[in-house]
């Protein structure tokens, strides 16, 4: 039974369809399996009893002939979404311990989709990180290693744990969220597949906001067409989100296989940095060539504000999060230090409850909306915004279907190596997925390749708004021509 | 732009986060490298464009102003970390 981890969830639907397996028996795999892999700290909370209890109900459900789309199918939970009764902290000290009344909508989805929850998994503190390092239960390890080096690396973040726990079999397949390359990169690192839907697509509602106008909820899963089901029961209309779009969700699992012949794929030129390893190079003109041969065609395509999309961010991201972050005061729920009076309460509290990299993006975000800077500083990024988006709005309108880039700058590095001295090293991370978040588009990180060293690289496919059909459609040729990549287990 | 200490000081309680003295230095390293990073966005052309509000072109939903949830005390104090009788309990504020 041990290679029960090692499906994928097309295949455990199947499995669990023609009974040659239950839940319990897959969900039990998966929780042995979490309990052998603590090393890698990619659960900041498991819930056997809990899986156990969701597996057998599914169980009796699918002896009936009932069940759902997920019907059975274990998966782990970014500690962002809140969980009914289940411990939610977005992994900062300040939720302390949290444990919501209320379930939110993407989990609600599937959970009514009969999915089974294992545990919550480790992301950077509200979300606020590219390498899992900021999170307060500590750093998740990459279960990938350099050939020949026990050096420990990060899975990327924010959603670390996710990526982790679905790279090294601990879950078929996790939530995660996208602020501003928060799904992407980590899948990419891990040689995962990692959705950041549209704008809109999926439900904020009951996930740790960070920045509201840029978070976005998606899955990560081994393969394109796994995260095409899992898609399908996160999205779709919810009207306690404001923002979340009224239109039909597809059956994006339909996608995949269907032919791309004829789709203009744009490959920017802004993307080719200075500096940009080889291998990275190599990996994006191999996933051109790919494409090519699928029947699509090629045309270079200008996004001239691209360098301008991650200092914007860096305005944006940062004011809508210490908005968001103003909640958090001792009051309501979470920790609470002692004040003598109520201001220095809140001092107290939020000093203590929030780590470094929280406290300096909240600090940066009320600097930049004080009286003197909003025009300087905040309008003015809002404005660089809008030219972002005009970027990929022209281009679409060329006839242009998708933009093919790499996904990240780099392969995974290791703990500690990086934004010790200056924040901004670490911020470069999300170089290549941060404009998608700007501009409200649906992008996917696909693994494409590995580097000299053995470790995974992806590539990213940005697509129009609710679009993400064709994301799919490509993503699964990219998958077909680089094939699988798995860890070796050390753990 | 950069920042000096007293803006470091004056941003931290704006933020309602205690700093200490020492703390100060480190912080203002940081915040002032993020500023110069930031720093860029003052060459691009902004004539004439509009900020964005909505990065999805749409209409703000409305409802009706009706009560839609509620009765659920319980629920609202149950992660207070100090409440009686229903309310959330801190230190005096009106003298």
């Amino acid at each position: 039974m041990t290679d029960l981890t090692s499906m994928t969830i097309a295949e455990a639907k199947a499995g669990l369809a023609n009974k040659s397996f239950t839940s319990l028996e897959l969900t039990d795999a998966h929780l042995a399996a979490i309990e052998a892999a603590r090393s890698l700290n990619a659960f900041v909370l498991e819930t056997p009893d809990q899986a156990r209890a969701m597996a057998r109900a599914i169980d009796a459900k699918i002896a009936k002939g009932e069940g759902g789309p997920l019907a059975g199918i274990p998966l782990g939970i970014k500690d962002l979404f809140a969980t009914k009764d289940v411990r939610t902290t977005a992994c900062s000290k300040i939720l302390g311990n949290f444990v919501p009344p209320y379930e939110s909508t993407v989990t609600s989805q599937l959970w009514r989709d009969g999915a089974v929850m294992l545990g919550k998994l480790n992301n950077d503190e509200f979300a606020m990180g590219s390498s899992n390092e900021t999170s307060c239960f500590g750093p998740v390890v990459n279960p990938w290693r350099r050939e020949g080096s026990n050096t420990t690396l990060v899975p990327g973040g924010s959603s670390g744990g996710s990526a982790s726990a679905v790279a090294a079999l601990l879950c078929m397949g996790a939530t995660a969220t996208d602020t501003g390359g928060s799904i992407r990169q980590p899948a990419a690192f891990t040689a995962t597949v990692g959705v950041k839907p549209t704008y809109g697509r999926c439900s904020r509602w009951g996930i740790v906001a960070f920045a509201s106008s840029l978070d976005q909820a998606g899955p990560i899963a081994r393969t394109v067409r796994d995260s095409a089901i899992l898609m399908r029961s996160m999205a779709g209309h919810d009207p306690k989100d404001t923002t979340s779009v009224d239109i039909g969700v597809p059956d994006y699992e339909a996608a995949i296989g269907k032919s791309v012949k004829g789709m203009k794929i744009g490959i920017p030129k802004e993307y080719r940095l200075d500096g940009m390893p080889a291998e990275i190079e190599k990996l994006w003109t191999e996933g051109a060539a790919w494409l090519k041969a699928a029947g699509a065609e090629l045309v270079e395509v200008s996004l001239p504000h691209t360098k301008y999309a991650l200092p914007a961010y860096y305005i944006v991201a940062p004011a809508e999060a210490s908005s968001n972050l103003a909640r958090y005061d001792g009051v309501r729920y979470g920790l609470r230090m002692p004040g003598r009076s109520i201001g220095e309460l809140y001092e107290s509290t939020r000093a203590e409850g929030f780590g470094d990299e929280v406290r300096r993006r909240v600090m940066i975000g009320t600097y930049v909306l004080s009286a003197g800077y909003y025009d300087a500083y905040y309008l003015r990024a809002q404005k660089v915004r809008t030219l972002i988006k005009k970027d990929f709005e022209d281009c679409f309108a060329k006839g242009v279907s998708a933009i093919l880039t790499p996904a990240t700058p780099s392969a995974a590095f290791g703990v500690g190596e990086k934004g010790g001295a200056d924040p901004v090293e670490m911020y470069l991370n999300d170089i290549f997925t941060v404009t998608v978040n700007m501009a409200g588009l649906p992008g996917i990180a696909v693994p494409a390749g590995k580097d000299a060293q053995g470790l995974p690289l992806g590539l990213q496919l940005i697509g129009r708004p609710f679009d993400e059909e064709m994301l799919f459609s490509l993503g699964e040729v990219v998958e077909q021509a680089a094939g699988r990549f798995t860890p070796p287990r050390w753990w | 732009m950069s920042v000096d200490a007293a803006t470091v000081r004056r941003i931290a309680h704006l933020a309602r986060i205690a700093v200490t003295e020492a703390e100060v230095p480190h912080l203002q390293g940081e915040l002032n490298a993020m500023l110069a990073f930031v720093e860029q966005l003052s060459e691009v052309n902004v004539d004439g464009v509009e900020p964005m509000t909505s990065v999805t072109p749409m209409e703000m939903k409305k409802r009706a102003d009706v009560v839609s949830d509620g009765e659920i005390p319980d629920d609202i104090v149950r992660n207070a970390p100090e409440t009686q009788n229903h309310f959330f309990l801190v230190p005096k504020v009106v003298e």
